[in-house]
């Protein structure tokens, strides 16, 4: 780990001061979250706190976002929702790109039967609309968290392992891997040893971008009706707040929005300043 | 290259064996009981065998699978569960709608991101590049829902420019319903199409023969908009080739929010009300657009650019 943090490419992320101040905005939401799990502040978000569709006011910090149709502070549900937001962004996104490193790794290594079943599960998945299947999962593996899990899970893995699997195809001929193997080692050893570290860069850049993805696309199953369950994010939210806008409540659209928008961005932004740092054309 | 398109061809029925076994297993075996869900809690035992026979489902599941295989190479879908028509009806009925925003959107957003793409690029580095793409990953931020639910209360609602809602036929006056999706889908593809095609463009300013062009003279607009937009056509094609298979769905949010009868709304509808033979058919038809136009994809490559063999 170390090793990577002192690394060339991340030297140059250090240097880059828009990606450290996201990297810090980021590490401010991952705070939040983890205080909001650890039960810190924000539990109470179903409880009644004013009058329904208060407007923002200063009286009390709970008032600083205003309150919902049922009277509850908008300003806790935004905070808890950060929490949604990180573990479903976590869970998917490392789920997600772990699967699809390991199958690309193992398609682009291995080659023949295995690189055909490989590429023609991706190629099936991504031939199937991705909403359509992701609403099928969310079917089976049923509303709320843990079908969000499988749905986006199941859908993540695909890019990262196309990327994988071509970088591995490059790998697999050069000259390191084969006195690798005339000194004897073994393919796994090979491959997950020598092989697999040199495609890292790949996965760091496509585990912000499901990240980000994920968080998105929670919005839209949100909209669906087979989001979280129970508890508020940033998803649920924003589809509450849309009918109440025409009435001019634009305060939990608002912050919903805020909320969704500072986290996507700087992880956008350190995301293109991470792919700009490895990318290995560039000085 | 006859060979090569057969082969590819037969691949494609491959994945589409695949595709539909898919989706015939997540809605048929784990999907739960349909006729449970259409006859209530009440049903008895001849309505809920009756009701079974009707829908195709007291047959062994090999041989519903079959029968969904069938109706995917006559694309003859059946009639859907809920409305009773003809689910191929419903799919022409609802694919116009649907064309006729999320092709001209398309079409929109490529050229102004290739504009956008070119500008950033030739200026690559300096202010108006980082301007451009600033503003690109600012508006890629904001979720697809709130563009869509903004627009519609700021245009159509506060300052009603257009229509909030609804659909008209007639071809005059069905723009002044669509004009509203149409600018939330290009504003919303905007930044990830701008972002694509800066760095296709950055890629190809830098080359050689783009250096030679200038050494021999060429003024900048004909550099840019002959020489590297030339070279850029590959991913360019590309491009609109992977977004073709999703121009005939529409899309589920815009049709729901501005009550447009396309292709999006009826898959909406269908997810909501379990009525499987639609989702089935519109996945599959997805998915046969989806396997031709990479395959035609492929042809485009070696029509473009001489350097690309198939074989």
């Amino acid at each position: 780990m170390n090793q990577l943090w002192n690394s060339r490419p991340m030297r140059k992320l250090r240097r880059d001061r828009l990606a450290m101040m996201c990297l810090m905005v980021i590490a401010l939401y991952a705070l939040v979250a983890v205080s909001v799990a650890l039960g810190f502040f924000a539990t109470e978000y179903d409880a009644r706190v004013g009058d329904n569709y208060q407007e923002p006011s200063a009286d009390s910090w709970l008032y600083w976002l205003g309150t919902d149709r049922q009277g509850r502070s908008i300003m806790v549900r935004t905070i808890y929702s950060t929490k949604i937001a990180f573990i479903v962004g976590l869970v998917t996104a490392s789920v997600g790109v772990t699967i699809g490193a390991i199958l690309g790794g193992i398609a682009g290594y291995f080659g023949k039967t295995v690189d055909d079943v490989v590429v023609y599960l991706y190629s099936t998945i991504q031939s199937i609309p991705y909403l359509i299947l992701l609403i099928a999962l969310t079917y089976i593996a049923g509303k709320g968290l843990f079908g969000i899990y499988v749905a986006f899970c199941a859908t993540f893995w695909v890019g990262p392992c196309r990327v994988v699997r071509g970088e591995v195809l490059k790998l697999r001929e050069a000259e390191y891997v084969s006195s690798a193997r005339a000194m004897g080692y073994g393919k796994w050893r090979i491959l997950f040893r020598h092989v697999m570290p040199n495609t890292m860069h790949l996965v760091l850049v496509y585990f912000a971008l499901l990240f980000v993805g994920a968080i998105k696309s929670e919005v839209i199953l949100s909209f669906l009706g087979l989001g979280v369950q129970g508890e508020p994010s940033w998803g649920i939210m924003i589809n509450q707040a849309r009918a109440e806008l025409i009435n001019g409540f634009y305060w939990q659209i608002g912050a919903a929005t805020a909320g969704m928008f500072g986290l996507v961005l700087c992880f956008n932004i350190f995301a293109d300043a991470l792919q700009d740092a490895l990318d290995p054309k560039s000085t | 290259m006859w060979a090569y398109i057969l082969r590819r061809l037969l691949y494609g029925v491959l994945i589409m064996l695949g595709v539909t076994g898919i989706i015939f297993l997540l809605l048929g075996v784990f999907g739960g009981d349909p006729v449970l869900a259409y006859l209530g809690k009440s049903a008895t035992e001849q309505e809920i065998l009756a009701l079974k026979r009707e829908f195709g489902l007291d047959k062994p599941l090999f041989a519903q699978y079959l029968d969904y295989l069938g109706q995917v190479a006559t694309l003859d879908f059946g009639q859907s569960w809920t409305t009773k028509e003809s689910v191929s009806d419903l799919i022409r009925r609802g694919v116009w709608p649907s064309l006729s925003f999320t092709l001209p959107a398309l079409l929109l957003t490529t050229f102004l991101a290739v504009c956008v793409g070119i500008g950033a690029s030739f200026f690559r580095g300096r202010a108006p590049d980082r301007g451009l793409m600033a503003i690109a990953v600012l508006g890629m931020s904001i979720s697809f829902l709130v563009y869509i639910v903004v627009f519609q209360y700021l245009l159509a609602y506060v300052f009603p420019i257009f229509h909030i809602h609804g659909y008209e036929a007639a071809l005059t006056e069905r723009w002044q319903y669509l004009a509203l999706p149409i600018i939330i889908m290009v504003i919303v593809g905007l930044g990830y199409e701008s972002r694509f095609y800066r760095s296709v463009f950055v890629e190809e300013v830098v080359r050689d023969h783009v250096t030679t062009a200038y050494a021999k003279g060429a003024s900048r607009y004909r550099v840019m908009f002959i020489h590297v937009l030339k070279n850029a056509l590959i991913p360019i094609i590309t491009r609109v080739m992977i977004s073709v298979p999703f121009l005939v769905t529409g899309s589920l949010l815009i049709e729901a929010f501005f009550g447009v009868p396309g292709l999006g709304n009826a898959l909406l509808s269908a997810i909501e009300t379990a009525d499987f033979p639609v989702i089935r058919a519109l996945t599959a038809l997805i998915a046969v657009i989806f396997v031709l136009s990479t395959i035609l994809n492929d042809i485009l490559y070696a029509v473009v650019d001489p350097r690309v063999r198939l074989e």
